[in-house]
């Protein structure tokens, strides 16, 4: 399958959200390709506030098996990538995007991910791209795969005018790869182990110099698997972008025994934040990283992190009258909007930036902080309605975007769904690290239970723009003293 | 000399899109075999397409009635740790 990872994407240093940050993503692209993500959810840190992605499930086959997926499932409740409820036809996919498009004119990019691997179902992805390229020409259209079938699929690519792929390449040794897929479908057989994984590591680095030597931009998506890949991603970081990748995208590997994958039943853990964040800062010194993944199901709909795909629905869609031709005037406006009121934002910044940065006379330890918002870039959630927060970090460098931490724990099954009383609970855990957390309202029991577990909850900063809210904290950490002394007793890179 | 489909099948569409004598269809609640079309892909190829590109254990069984992907064979999860697993999570 094609792990649908989709996209994610990275962020913009000065144009993304601002001056006041120090992002480490978008900074080192060319003009030409910040042009072209800076209204991309998935590529862009800031876009991913504002602007919304969509994915169609027209791919349900797969040629490869990956440890960290399982074919079977398919609980609504379920957002790991690879999940999906509805298999759509590739007209139906092109009735769906339209109905999501004329709704949510927020929506720039298409995404086909799966459930399995798109190129191992040309048949339907390719005859959805062609009818969106005719009917929809404003939205955008990306892929992702695993890479095995990609490099017969460039040339099909590249006429549909596809600007995004998406490869899933969680190593380059085989032997590690053996560890990874146990089995790939390759010229009429099965081949598994050391040999499998060879021919599917030679087939994703064939299919990333080609689209790159074709001008396509190439994401890179990794797993983190500890104990398997952990210390190579760091040599994949480095290979990829040598051969022109614009982004490594390193996601946490998802393992529970609930999800009936290898590496779920067989007990292989899951990254910790901090080693998640750890191997993202050293990948990044050699590369453009993006955090702000979601890892999103195949038919995700909405801005990232949530999913409104229960409102387009097969017969929901059957029913609404879409005047496509009118949606995109419509649509355009809205960009045009959008794309301007983030352009003055940032000169605001720019002029701001010198303003608001309390210089520290000495240099203070950064710190975690976690923020809740429903997008705009703005603190405007309140902390009881948050699915996942956004961490920031705040040093003297400024603010930057570290990565989202999920609330809800993934379903684990019918007789296990709905369970409530611990969300609090796990919305805690979830926050390991962050010494405060900036939402627009927070409830009386939640926020004695947050500063026993030493998170300042901080609700002042209601509506105002996340980097500055993050940063005016911090400088209230540091008048009040608490950044003073050794208080390396806190968290940081522990866990 | 058919090959057969059971209700394991998750009809991800992988096997009739390999399948060299269009013997597969969709059926009400999984995938079909015509047994007329089926040639166990004699002549076209050393192993049964839909066999070697199925993902799930125990969905295609062979002339004889057995499972040509017995269970572990394709997750490498031993069957007993599958069952354990899936005790576990229903105690719970
Ligand atoms: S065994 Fe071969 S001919 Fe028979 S259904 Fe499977 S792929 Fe088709
Ligand atoms: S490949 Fe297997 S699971 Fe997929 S449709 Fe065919 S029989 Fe069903």
């Amino acid at each position: 399958m094609e792990l649908s990872v989709i996209e994610e994407a990275a962020e913009g240093g000065c144009s993304s959200s601002g001056c006041g940050s120090t992002d480490d993503q978008m900074t080192h692209l060319p003009d030409n390709i910040r042009e072209k993500v800076q209204n991309h959810p998935c590529y862009s840190e800031e876009a991913h506030h504002y602007f919304a992605r969509m994915h169609v499930a027209v791919a349900p086959a797969c040629n490869i098996q990956c440890h960290y997926c399982n074919r079977k499932y398919d609980c609504a409740n379920e957002s790991r990538p690879g999940v999906v409820s509805e298999l759509l036809s590739p007209e139906q996919a092109v009735k769906k995007v339209k109905a999501v498009a004329a709704n949510i004119p927020q929506m720039t990019v298409l995404g086909i991910a799966g459930p399995g691997d798109p190129l191992a179902n040309p048949e339907r992805t390719f005859d959805t791209f062609r009818m969106l390229s005719e009917q929809t020409p404003d939205i955008k259209l990306c892929v992702s795969t695993n890479g095995l079938a990609l490099p017969d699929a460039v040339e099909e690519l590249s006429k549909h005018n596809i600007d995004h792929v998406t490869i899933t390449i969680n190593t380059l040794d085989p032997e590690i790869g053996a560890k990874i897929y146990p089995w790939i479908y390759w010229n009429g057989r099965r081949i598994r182990g050391v040999k499998g994984a060879k021919i599917l590591i030679e087939q994703q680095q064939k299919g990333l110099e080609m689209l790159t030597a074709k001008g396509i931009l190439v994401k890179v998506n990794s797993v983190m698997i500890p104990g398997v890949n952990e210390d190579h991603l760091k040599e994949v970081s480095r290979v990829v972008k040598a051969k022109g990748a614009f982004l490594h995208n390193v996601m946490p590997l998802i393992a529970e025994a609930e999800h009936g994958t290898f590496y779920g039943v067989m007990g292989q853990r899951s990254p910790e934040d901090s080693e998640l964040q750890a191997l993202q800062d050293e990948c990044s010194g050699d590369m453009n990283m993006m955090r702000h993944c979601r890892q999103c199901r195949a038919d995700a709909v909405g801005l990232l992190g949530e999913d409104r795909g229960e409102e387009f629905t097969l017969d929901k869609i059957e029913e609404m009258e879409i005047d496509y031709e009118a949606a995109m005037e419509k649509r355009a406006v809205i960009h045009e909007g959008i794309i301007e009121s983030l352009n003055e934002k940032h000169a605001q910044k720019a002029a701001a930036a010198e303003t608001t940065l309390v210089t520290p006379d000495k240099t203070y330890r950064p710190v975690l902080m976690a923020v809740a918002t429903s997008g705009g870039g703005l603190i405007n959630q309140h902390f009881g309605h948050a699915t996942e927060f956004l961490v920031y970090e705040a040093s003297a460098n400024g603010v930057r975007f570290i990565g989202h931490r999920k609330v809800d724990q993934y379903c684990i099954g019918n007789d296990t769904c709905g369970e409530k009383e611990s969300a609090l609970a796990g919305s805690i855990r979830s926050l390991k690290g962050c010494e405060a957390v900036l939402c627009s309202k927070i409830g009386f029991e939640p926020w004695g239970l947050l500063e026993e577990a030493g998170i300042q909850p901080n609700g002042e900063y209601a509506m105002e723009p996340i980097e500055e809210a993050v940063l005016g904290v911090y400088n209230e950490m540091i008048e009040a003293g608490l950044l003073d002394e050794k208080s390396d007793d806190s968290q940081m890179i522990s866990a | 000399m058919a090959v057969e489909i059971v209700d394991a099948c998750v009809n991800c569409f992988a096997c009739i899109d390999v399948c060299p004598s269009s013997a597969i269809d969709e059926g009400k609640s999984h995938m079909l075999v015509n047994a007329k079309k089926c040639t166990e892909c004699e002549g076209d190829f050393a192993d049964p397409q839909c066999a070697s590109i199925c993902p799930i254990e125990t969905a295609i069984l062979d002339s004889s009635g057995l499972a040509i992907n017995p269970p572990g064979s394709l997750t490498g999860i031993p069957p007993e740790k599958m069952n354990a697993a899936i005790m576990e999570i229903k105690a719970r």
